[in-house]
Order: C-alpha cells, then sequence, then structure tokens
C-alpha cells in the first residue's frame, strides 16, 4: 500500500511515488554534541555530515531520485545531465539552510521536487521551510513532507506549502487523508490561501 | 465583548470534532502515548498526580455570566464541583476524566468557548489587564487587537510545534498591569505624536527557570503591521530557537543568546518581507472587532453617591472592603469591584460551581453580565453603580467572595503546586493557606498595606514568584520539600526580578520566615513606603539578617 499522499489542485489522493530517495550511508564519526557557534543553534546536538558519507552515498544511475542536500552540493557535477533531465530532486532535513541549496542551485524551479525530512513530530521547523520555499524562494513544484509524519501534521503542512505526504511507514495513509480538510475556514493568510478571513469572508461591519 | 460569528464557531466546532477524533484514536491504542502528548496539550489537556487537568481558555479574561454559569454546571458535572483561575487568567478543572473531554470540549463550544492552545508548545492564550476598557489611567482599550491577534494565532500553521510555549500580552495602560515585560512578545500600546495607536513591541521577557524582563525590540510599531511582526518575530525563533533543551529553549535565551541588536536585525530582515502582506490588519476589521468592545450603556450619574457614603460612614467591614476591593472606573458613578478568591486558609484562585453561579447572577444583576478573570486569580465585575455596591457586597461576602485583601499580603499568587501538578517540586497551596491563616487578623493586614506575595511550586513560575515583593519557590532536596525565599520582585512599568535572602527553609517554617520579613518592613518603613519601597530603599541585608539571625539551627545551611 503506498504511503504517498499527493494534493493536486485541491484534491488529495494516494498516489504511487515516482522517487525513489537516496538515504546517506550511516556516519561512522560520533555526533558532534555542541556546533558552539551560537547563531547555529539549529545544529546543537544534530548530527553533520562527513566528508565520508557524502563519498560513499549510492546513487542510483537510473530514475527519479531525491539525494541529500549535502550529496546534491558536493557531487552536482555528477548529476547535472540528470537535473536537466528533471531526475533529480533534493530533500533537506529540518535543520539544514535554504541558503545552501540556493548558493549551490539559484534556479529552484528546474528541481521537479523538494522534499524536507522532518524527524521528530514535535519540530515545527518544516512549517517555516515549506512557507520560505514557497513565499520567500518562489519554488513552485511538488514540495513535499516525509520522516515523522502523522495525519495532525496534514492540515498545517498544507497550509504552509506541501503538496505530498509520505504517512510514517507504521500508520495508513488512507486514514490520513482525512485531516488535510480539518478545518473549512482558517483565520489567518498562509501559503494556501494568503488572505485571511477577513479579507475573503464577509464577517460584517 | 466579543460575539462569535458562524467563522468562530465553525472553527471551534471543527475543532471539538478533531479533538474527539484524535482521543478515540488514543483510547483506541492508534495513537501512542507519546504521540497523543502534543496533541493533547495543545489542547489543554494535562496528564498530571490525581487526573487529568483540563485547562478551560478565557481570552484576554474576558467571561459573559452565560459562559461562568457553564464552567459552574461542567465542574459540577464532569468535575468535584470547583475549577481553579490561573495566572494566565484560565480555568482550570483538576479531576476530568479524559474519556469525558470531547464531551467538554463540546459543552464550552455552547457558549462560544474552547480549550485551544491553553498550553503546549505554541502561542497560548492573550492576557491583559483585568481593568482594560474601564481604567481611568487607560489611553486605548486593546481587547479588539487581542481578539485579532487570538484569531491569527488559532491553529497558526507555522507555528503550531514552536521550540516552546510562547506567551503574548497586550497592555494599552499608562501604569502596565499586564507584566508585558514578562512575556515572550509584550505589547504595549499608545498614541504616538500624530495620535495614531502604535504599539511599543518588548520581546524575549519570561518568568520560569530563567527569569528574564523583556528588552524592547522596536519604540514604534503602526497597529496595522502587529501580525506580520509578530510572524516575524515567531519566525525567526522557530527556525532558530533551541530544540535540544526544553530549559533553553525559550526565545529569551535565543534573544539573549545573538544580543537584542543581532536579533533585532533578524527580525526586521525578516519583516522587510512580510510588511504589508494580506495579513495586514485593516482599518475595517479593526473597526469590526472593536464594535465588541464598545462602552456599556452607562447611565449619567453623579461623581457622588449620598447612600454609599452613607454605608461607608456606618460599617467599618464595608468600608474596609471598598478600600481594597473597589477600583476607581472613567465613567462617573461606577466603579470596578474585585471578588477576592483568596478567603484565608483556602487554595487561591479556587472557586466552587455554586461560587461561579453566584457570580454569574451578581455580574447579571450589577454588571451587564459581564465579568473578567484577572492573573492575580480573581474575578472583577467591571461596570458597578456606586449606589448597588453595598447591595453587592453583601450578596459577594454572603458567597465567601468578598474577603477584603486585594493587593494586601495574603491576596497571594499561587499556582496548583504539588496537590496536583506533575511538575511541581513542592506544595504550594497549604504554603498559601499556612500564611493566610498567620496574617488573619486583618487590622494588622491592613496596617502592613500593599503587598504582593507569590508562590510557584517548582521553577516554572506559574505562580510569578520572581515578581512577587515576596517570592516563594518550592525546591527539592533529596525528596524533600524546602521553600526558597526572595524579596524585591515587582510588576509594573518598574519591573523588577526578586533576590534570594539566603538558604531555603522547611514548609512549617515558613509562615514565620515571612512574619519576620513583614517585622523589619514595619520596624524601618517611613511613613510613605510600602513593602517593595522599603525593600528597595535598603536591599536584603537587613531583611536577610532578621530572619536567619533568628532561625533555628535545625535546618540545612546549603542554598
Amino acid at each position: 500500500m503506498s504511503r504517498l499522499i499527493t494534493l493536486k489542485n485541491g484534491i488529495a489522493e494516494v498516489t504511487t511515488d515516482q522517487w525513489t530517495l537516496v538515504n546517506l550511508p550511516e556516519s561512522q564519526v560520533e555526533a558532534r554534541k555542541q556546533a558552539g557557534k551560537v547563531v547555529l543553534f539549529k545544529l546543537t546536538g544534530e548530527q553533520t555530515v562527513t566528508d565520508a558519507q557524502i563519498a560513499n552515498t549510492v546513487i542510483p544511475e537510473t530514475g527519479n531520485i531525491i539525494v541529500p542536500l549535502s550529496v546534491f552540493i558536493a557531487r552536482q557535477q555528477e548529476l547535472k545531465t540528470r537535473i536537466a533531465k528533471g531526475e533529480i530532486g533534493v530533500w533537506l532535513a529540518t535543520h539544514e539552510l535554504l541558503e545552501s541549496l540556493t548558493q549551490a542551485w539559484a534556479d529552484l524551479n528546474s528541481l521537479p521536487i523538494i522534499a524536507i525530512f522532518v524527524e521528530r513530530f514535535a519540530d515545527g521547523r518544516i512549517f517555516s521551510l515549506g512557507n520560505l520555499l514557497r513565499t520567500r524562494l518562489g519554488f513552485k513544484n511538488e514540495l513535499r513532507a516525509f520522516g515523522d509524519v502523522l495525519r495532525d501534521q496534514l492540515f498545517f503542512l498544507k497550509r504552509s506549502g506541501f503538496t505530498s505526504f509520505v504517512i510514517r511507514a507504521d500508520r495508513s495513509a488512507e486514514d490520513a487523508i482525512a485531516s488535510l480538510n480539518d478545518f473549512t475556514q482558517p483565520y489567518q493568510g498562509a501559503v494556501d490561501e494568503p488572505r485571511p478571513v477577513f479579507k475573503r469572508y464577509n464577517r460584517g461591519a | 465583548m466579543y460575539q462569535y460569528d458562524e467563522i468562530d464557531q465553525q472553527i471551534v466546532d471543527e475543532r471539538v470534532a478533531q479533538y474527539r477524533d484524535q482521543t478515540r484514536r488514543y483510547l483506541a491504542g492508534e495513537l501512542t502515548e507519546d504521540e497523543f502528548r502534543p496533541l493533547r496539550l495543545q489542547n489543554g489537556l494535562y496528564i498530571q498526580r490525581q487526573a487529568p487537568m483540563l485547562r478551560i481558555a478565557v481570552p484576554y479574561g474576558m467571561l459573559s455570566s452565560k459562559q461562568l454559569r457553564k464552567l459552574g454546571d461542567i465542574a459540577k458535572k464532569y468535575d468535584k464541583g470547583y475549577g481553579h483561575f490561573s495566572t494566565r487568567q484560565n480555568l482550570q478543572l483538576n479531576w476530568p476524566r479524559l474519556e469525558d473531554t470531547p464531551d467538554i470540549l463540546a459543552e464550552l463550544a455552547t457558549v462560544q468557548m474552547h480549550a485551544i492552545q491553553t498550553s503546549g508548545n505554541c502561542i497560548r492564550n492573550i492576557t491583559t489587564d483585568q481593568f482594560v476598557g474601564i481604567a481611568p489611567d487607560e489611553v486605548i482599550d486593546p481587547r479588539a487587537m487581542a481578539e485579532i491577534i487570538r484569531q491569527w494565532s488559532t491553529f497558526h500553521p507555522e507555528f503550531a510545534l514552536l521550540p516552546r510555549k510562547f506567551k503574548i500580552a497586550v497592555s494599552g495602560t499608562k501604569e502596565d498591569r499586564a507584566i508585558v515585560q514578562a512575556h515572550d512578545i509584550g505589547l504595549e500600546f499608545y498614541r504616538d505624536a500624530n495620535n495614531q495607536i502604535a504599539i511599543k513591541v518588548w520581546v524575549g521577557g519570561g518568568l520560569g527557570r530563567t527569569p528574564i524582563l523583556g528588552t524592547v525590540i522596536r519604540d514604534h510599531l503602526e497597529w496595522q503591521h502587529a501580525l506580520t511582526y509578530c510572524e516575524a518575530i515567531i519566525r525567526v525563533y522557530n527556525l532558530h530557537g533551541r530544540r535540544d533543551n526544553i530549559y533553553k529553549a525559550r526565545i529569551k535565551i535565543l534573544v539573549k543568546a545573538l544580543g537584542i541588536d543581532e536579533f533585532r536585525k533578524q527580525v526586521e530582515a525578516e519583516w522587510l518581507h512580510l510588511k504589508d502582506n494580506e495579513n495586514t490588519i485593516t482599518a475595517a476589521e479593526l473597526a469590526r472587532v472593536a464594535k465588541h468592545f464598545d462602552a456599556m450603556p452607562y447611565e449619567t450619574l453623579p461623581v457622588q453617591d449620598a447612600s454609599f457614603e452613607a454605608a461607608i460612614a456606618g460599617d467599618p467591614a464595608f468600608a474596609a472592603w471598598v478600600k481594597r476591593c473597589v477600583h476607581p472606573h472613567k465613567q462617573a458613578g461606577y466603579r470596578a469591584v474585585t471578588l477576592s478568591l483568596k478567603p484565608h486558609g483556602s487554595a487561591p484562585g479556587d472557586i466552587t460551581s455554586e461560587q461561579m453561579w453566584a457570580v454569574a447572577d451578581l455580574a447579571d444583576e450589577f454588571s451587564f453580565g459581564e465579568l473578567r478573570s484577572s492573573h492575580e486569580q480573581n474575578l472583577i465585575l467591571a461596570d458597578v453603580r456606586l449606589s448597588d455596591l453595598y447591595a453587592l457586597w453583601e450578596k459577594a461576602r454572603a458567597n465567601s467572595l468578598a474577603t477584603p485583601n486585594i493587593g494586601l499580603l495574603t491576596d497571594i499568587i499561587c499556582c496548583p503546586g504539588g496537590d496536583f501538578c506533575s511538575l511541581a517540586n513542592a506544595k504550594s497551596i497549604p504554603i498559601a493557606e499556612a500564611i493566610q491563616l498567620q496574617f488573619d487578623n486583618l487590622d494588622y493586614l491592613h496596617d502592613i498595606g500593599e503587598l504582593e506575595l507569590n508562590i510557584s511550586g517548582c521553577m516554572n513560575a506559574c505562580g510569578h514568584h520572581h515578581v512577587g515583593h515576596i517570592g516563594i519557590l518550592g525546591v527539592d532536596k533529596d525528596g524533600s520539600e524546602w521553600y526558597q525565599v526572595t524579596i524585591g520582585g515587582k510588576q509594573g512599568n518598574d519591573a523588577s526580578i526578586g533576590n534570594v535572602i539566603g538558604p531555603s527553609f522547611s514548609a512549617d517554617e515558613m509562615p514565620n520566615v515571612v512574619q519576620k520579613l513583614i517585622e523589619v518592613y514595619l520596624k524601618e518603613r517611613t511613613a510613605e513606603e510600602r513593602f517593595i519601597d522599603t525593600v528597595r530603599r535598603l536591599g536584603i541585608a537587613p531583611f536577610k539578617a532578621h530572619v536567619y539571625a533568628t532561625k533555628e539551627t535545625n535546618t540545612e545551611v546549603t542554598a
């Protein structure tokens, strides 16, 4: 059973995944507990990718693939022709910087898909990243959430600009799909509907 | 006060359905405990020592008599017949059954109430001054803006899962009564040089484990931009606030670490992109919401009332109550009244169902059917005619709601503490009760004068102990309960964080410790000084010396 929910023209359905996710190999280096730099709070306690991991990442020869940001940046030359063919997407973890992506590859819309990996349900950075990709960086193609994705995030993810959702392996995508419509008329403007309710609905004078 | 339209009603109704299904999935084993936790917390449901605790939102403290009556009904039907007003102006039920919570929320929705975002790592209930709209020193009534911010923050998709809880306070008075400096964002409304509504924006305040007063991030913000500016602040926080350590996850830690200048730079850079977007508030929307907060249909009354003057002269008990519990009003012939939820010897902020029904009746009879809750955990009838005060007092007294102790030592702010809360290190209610009984003599209490005593059962500081003139914090030492005492804290424009006087005390020492502090004050004070003024003038040394000089030797020696 597919775990992928895709949103197209406002209609959500469970679909077959056209993309293969490429993962980094396990790191041999112990995770750094402190990144040290104050500004980079987001790195604190989180693993950073090693050169060995990047070099040892196995990239399938053919097919549509979503590669980790660090691999996309470091091994761009290898991927260039496939990027042109629309076979390459990129995924970021929630602590990674969108600036790293845009510095490496200015034309985001040449990527058919960007995916964000959320390790824990409680990590709400994913919503800001989605918002920035859509409103600041003008990304128009498929924006996917995967990782610890459960039905109760879906409404917020949709409003933050995400258009596809890989539901966690032990849960059903069929069940989860209903939560995309938990609320009919949200108050505030967001990515999917920039106008707040007071601008799109006559609430009387 | 604000009345729901079909949009508001639909949102709370859909929330009830969503939460009912989440609870069903949890009870059916489809959600683990860990997965259900953030979901129930976003709906104010904690799992406590004895039972779940449900925190019901009272937006910026405004309640109608109909709502309070329903709260009384709910406490009777689903709980043990009482509730507890919190320092966030909300109402907490200490004994509901988890299985019943969807039904409780459905009942709340029938009176335009909910428990949305009363807990969890999201934007919490917006709070303000309990005398909003009627205070003589008010420059701007910020309730319409508070309501607009409430709506904007409700299920805000980008800020649903922040690093930590996020509290916003609004204030529109000369004398701050909303402790805007102790909030993640404090919005201080004023009229600028062009007589336009403007906002001074404070950021990074908060109590808790690391008490920090906020810093001004922007002196002048036009009101239209309140939402987009908050969005910029919270986005920077959402992306960069720490998520690895719960004790370092509040925005105040980020602001301190970056420094206010760097933080401001990042916020302003973000805001450049957001300014003037669709979430910019329109004059039409402000006017629509503000209409709900129009002045009450006041009668034209004389400034004085003879029957009131006569009652004061003839009844010293009434006079004492008026002195403490009756407050000035901007409309001639009207007063605001605080109904004390601090009768001596009972849990501060607690109220029975019968009292809720009685207060609802009083609100209908004397105050246009509305009331407010305060962060000091009392209830306020905001619009009472001078000529009605005596009748109101008699009825309030019959319901144990007229203890004349508002602003005095026994008007203690107190969290539920170790009797209920699973976070607490120590009990707080029995300490409050013991201190109240120690100072039960009303003449003595009035002689001591204005004094704010705040008690928290742990460093999460729900009892605001840092800003109490006397603050008491429950601490755990090798499994036993001890109490650390601070003095010199204060809320208001000249807010300050209290200083620890020394090693902590056992529970049974506490009434006497407070007694000793009061003795120093009574000895040292000048004619004009309140307790806090004497502490500020003398520092903690003489207080410390007196408390510890006579302290028995069998207590612990480490701080």
